[in-house]
């Protein structure tokens, strides 16, 4: 009787202990509730409205009849009367980076070298220019060209103010009428103004190196009307932000890296500095987004938001990976030809060599500190390694380097064998590679823009280029688990050496004298026990 | 042959054999998601095997603090004060002479549960590998703070390290230790004494002076014969 009543008391006493640590145990189903981070983020985006004062169809200045382009940009500078001075001051204008040494100084309009289109030849490969904010090809001597960012209705400029020159110089009358239908539609297109638009800032982002999704892989022509499975903060059927919306703005100054310059070196949130940019993640998320419990808020130091939240880029639109110069110039019957491969993109052309596309690609992660250290005509090369024209740079023990996903654009393109230097072709126009198909007249041409010596000896090396996959955020449920980088062998960390990491990382040693020692403690007991069993030795109390 | 009165006595109090199964239990989560953690196998996912970790580890240490408390002011710490004595006999008794039938040279009586061999390796595991496993397991949670504490130079693979090592030692001691209970005068009543507390142990036999307790004054230690 005394047991029972001890054995009931003994359960009670278990029941309640384990009650005390259960109940208060920690949030192993909750996921979101204290997440101050996303709260935060919640909060800055609230009701998004359109904020315009302004109905710029009512402008009278706009209410005239335009010939040409810089004239549309005159009316606009009438009431915008620093907009010009401030834009040719950034680098949208300038192509160059203002960071860099003068007498190497970076830039399309400088010395960069990228391992696509190569080089811009000082501006003077006009096919580059296209995405100059002018009003014509010849780069900066133009008038800005204020629709391409601003413009809401995209229209064929160069087109319609000629057809609009023809129709009113005619002598046909009905053709002079039909002159007011192209001023009509000039007007439009000119009264059509807003902030830029996804659209205005992918007419070049999106397209860069000559076509959709040759460059970025997580910038493409899909972001324009994306989902929010494509982009969680884009997604028309999530939070619908344009570009600007983390790309802040002040003075026509965008907020974003210019080459070796970090977007941001102080990660504050707008908590901390209410006008700083909001080009970083922790900008909205604060450097702690997870719930407050959570080990991920642990890893804010060390790894970059987009390394869990960018897990796979080039999601709807293949990203070109491969651009091997080497094998242009070949022809089919005297004539360059092209060849379509996957996704409907060339796997070869006469005038740019073999190219691979890929879809749903895995970033590769390195360390970076937010600065992407350039390659540029002027520096020398190793051509026994492969060079790398554009390279995160940082490490571990730097306090702003964090792992970071990146798009690794391979290739191969001509270099100078003698000078050691990258070679600069000069592509478009009638003395361009691309009509030529002569190597060795077009570098000629390239290097004499840029004021550059050329040996006239060439051969190709490898090169490598990067981009940081920032873009295309997956909504959360498909951010990276714990065990797509704390696992062996096939860690999305593989590659980064240098720490230990739980789940990746063991010592063989360690590992096998460890279950040395169980497994001959076991085979220790069995073997005791057969003895017990056989010797017959154990006395047993009847 | 021979025959022994037998009597059963009540060896382990409430509280202890509760620490005893808490403990276990506690350190079973703890291997089955430490290794997890070290990527033997795949159970419930790195991140659950984690958190699972870090909480039952917390759990352990607060318990841990009780055990240690309720050791000393019980004066059960003397229980193992660790001997020579005998010792060499115990262990000529597991490696020989339990394979002959001979009798266990120091057995479990009331006020000394603990053969000279039991106590060096609870007072081993209670001092030394279970310490380490807490201490390195403290550093491996805090792992963020080390640099604001001044402990930066600390290398995390060391620390990970030292706690694996920890973690095969506990391992292994649990695959003997387990099968030590079998070794009792029939197959469960170690583990049956562990549970409730009462076991049936050779009549007469008494406690040497060198084995025994601080006298406690607990009524529910008094040998009690059963039936």
């Amino acid at each position: 009787m005394r047991l029972k009543s001890k054995h009931k008391r003994y359960a009670l006493s278990c029941l309640w202990i384990c009650l005390l640590f259960f109940t208060s145990a920690p949030s192993f189903a909750n996921q979101e509730q204290d997440a101050p981070g996303l709260e935060l983020a919640r909060q800055v985006v609230k009701e998004a409205k359109n904020t315009t004062t302004a109905d710029h169809s009512r402008f009278k200045a706009l209410n005239q009849d335009f010939t040409s382009g810089p004239e549309i940009t005159k009316a606009c500078l009438s009431c915008h009367t620093e907009a010009a001075d401030q834009l040719k001051k950034t680098l949208h204008w300038t192509w160059l980076d203002p960071n860099s040494p003068k007498d190497n100084q970076r830039g399309k309009a400088g010395y960069s070298i990228n391992n696509f289109c190569i080089s811009a030849n000082a501006m003077n490969d006009h096919h580059c220019n296209e995405c100059h904010i002018g009003w014509n090809e010849k780069g900066k001597e133009t008038e800005i060209d204020c629709l391409k960012c601003h413009g809401q209705k995209k229209i064929n400029w160069e087109e319609v103010f000629q057809d609009y020159k023809i129709l009113t110089e005619s002598k046909d009358p009905e053709e002079n009428v039909l002159a007011k239908d192209a001023q009509a539609e000039i007007h439009e297109a000119a009264q059509s103004i807003g902030r830029p638009t996804r659209k205005n800032c992918g007419s070049c982002h999106f397209s860069g190196g000559g076509g959709d999704g040759v460059k970025h892989g997580d910038l493409d022509p899909s972001l324009i009307n994306p989902n929010r499975k494509l982009n969680v903060h884009m997604g028309y059927d999530g939070q619908d932000f344009e570009c600007s919306r983390c790309h802040t703005t002040v003075a026509h100054h965008v907020a974003g890296r210019i080459y070796g310059t970090p977007a941001s070196e102080t990660r504050h949130s707008l908590l901390e500095h209410d006008l700083e940019p909001k080009i970083m993640c922790e900008s909205c998320h604060s450097d702690k987004p997870h719930e407050l419990s959570s080990k991920m808020n642990d890893h804010t130091d060390k790894v970059a938001c987009q390394a869990c939240h960018v897990p796979v880029i080039a999601k709807v639109l293949p990203v070109q990976r491969w651009w091997d110069w080497s094998r242009a110039g070949k022809k089919k019957d005297g004539k360059p030809y092209d060849v379509n491969g996957p996704f409907g993109k060339p796997v070869y052309q006469s005038t740019k060599g073999d190219t691979k596309w890929e879809k749903n690609v895995i970033p590769n992660y390195l360390w970076f500190n937010g600065s992407i250290k350039g390659f540029t005509a002027k520096d020398m090369i190793d051509p026994s390694k492969v060079v790398k024209l554009a390279w995160p740079e940082g490490n571990r023990n730097e306090k702003n380097a964090r792992i970071f996903p990146f798009n690794i654009h391979s290739g191969k393109q001509p270099y100078d064998t003698v000078n050691k230097t990258m070679t600069t072709p000069l592509l478009s126009g009638e003395h361009g590679y691309w009509t030529t198909f002569d190597w060795q007249d077009s570098i000629q041409r390239g290097a004499k823009y840029l004021n550059l010596p050329f040996s006239g000896k060439i051969d190709f090396v490898e090169t490598a280029y990067v981009f940081p996959s920032t873009h295309m955020v997956a909504p959360r449920e498909e951010a990276l688990k714990c065990n797509q980088c704390h696992t062996r062998p096939d860690s999305r960390l593989a590659d980064l050496a240098g720490f230990y990491m739980p789940g990746r990382d063991k010592v063989k040693l360690i590992d096998i004298a460890g279950w040395a020692i169980v497994l001959s403690s076991f085979v220790g007991i069995v073997l005791h026990a057969l003895g017990r069993i056989f010797a017959n030795g154990r006395k047993k109390e009847e | 042959m021979y025959s022994i009165k037998m009597v059963t006595t009540y060896l382990y109090t409430r509280y202890e054999r509760f620490w005893h199964w808490l403990q276990m239990a506690l350190i079973f989560l703890l291997l089955i998601t430490g290794f997890e953690i070290h990527g033997v196998y795949t159970l419930m996912g790195f991140e659950e095997a984690v958190e699972v970790h870090n909480f039952v580890g917390i759990a352990w240490l607060i318990a841990f603090a009780f055990f240690v408390f309720w050791i000393f002011t019980t004066g059960e710490w003397k229980q193992y004060v660790p001997t020579t004595k005998k010792l060499f006999e115990v262990i000529h008794y597991y490696g020989i002479g339990i394979f002959k039938g001979e009798p266990h040279p120091v057995p479990k009586r009331k006020g000394a549960k603990h053969n000279p061999l039991q106590r060096l390796t609870y007072l081993s595991l209670a001092t030394m590998l279970l310490p380490i496993q807490m201490v390195t397991g403290i550093f491996y949670w805090t792992y963020n703070s080390w640099e604001a504490w001044g402990l930066g130079f600390i290398s995390l693979k060391i620390v990970a390290l030292i706690h694996l090592a920890g973690a095969f030692s506990i391992l292994t001691f649990i695959v003997v230790h387990v099968y030590m209970t079998t070794t009792g005068h029939s197959i469960f009543a170690h583990i049956k004494a562990m549970i409730t507390g009462w076991e049936e142990i050779e009549e007469g036999e008494e406690v040497e002076d060198w084995e025994k307790p601080s006298l406690r004054e607990c009524p529910e230690t008094v040998s009690a014969e059963k039936g």
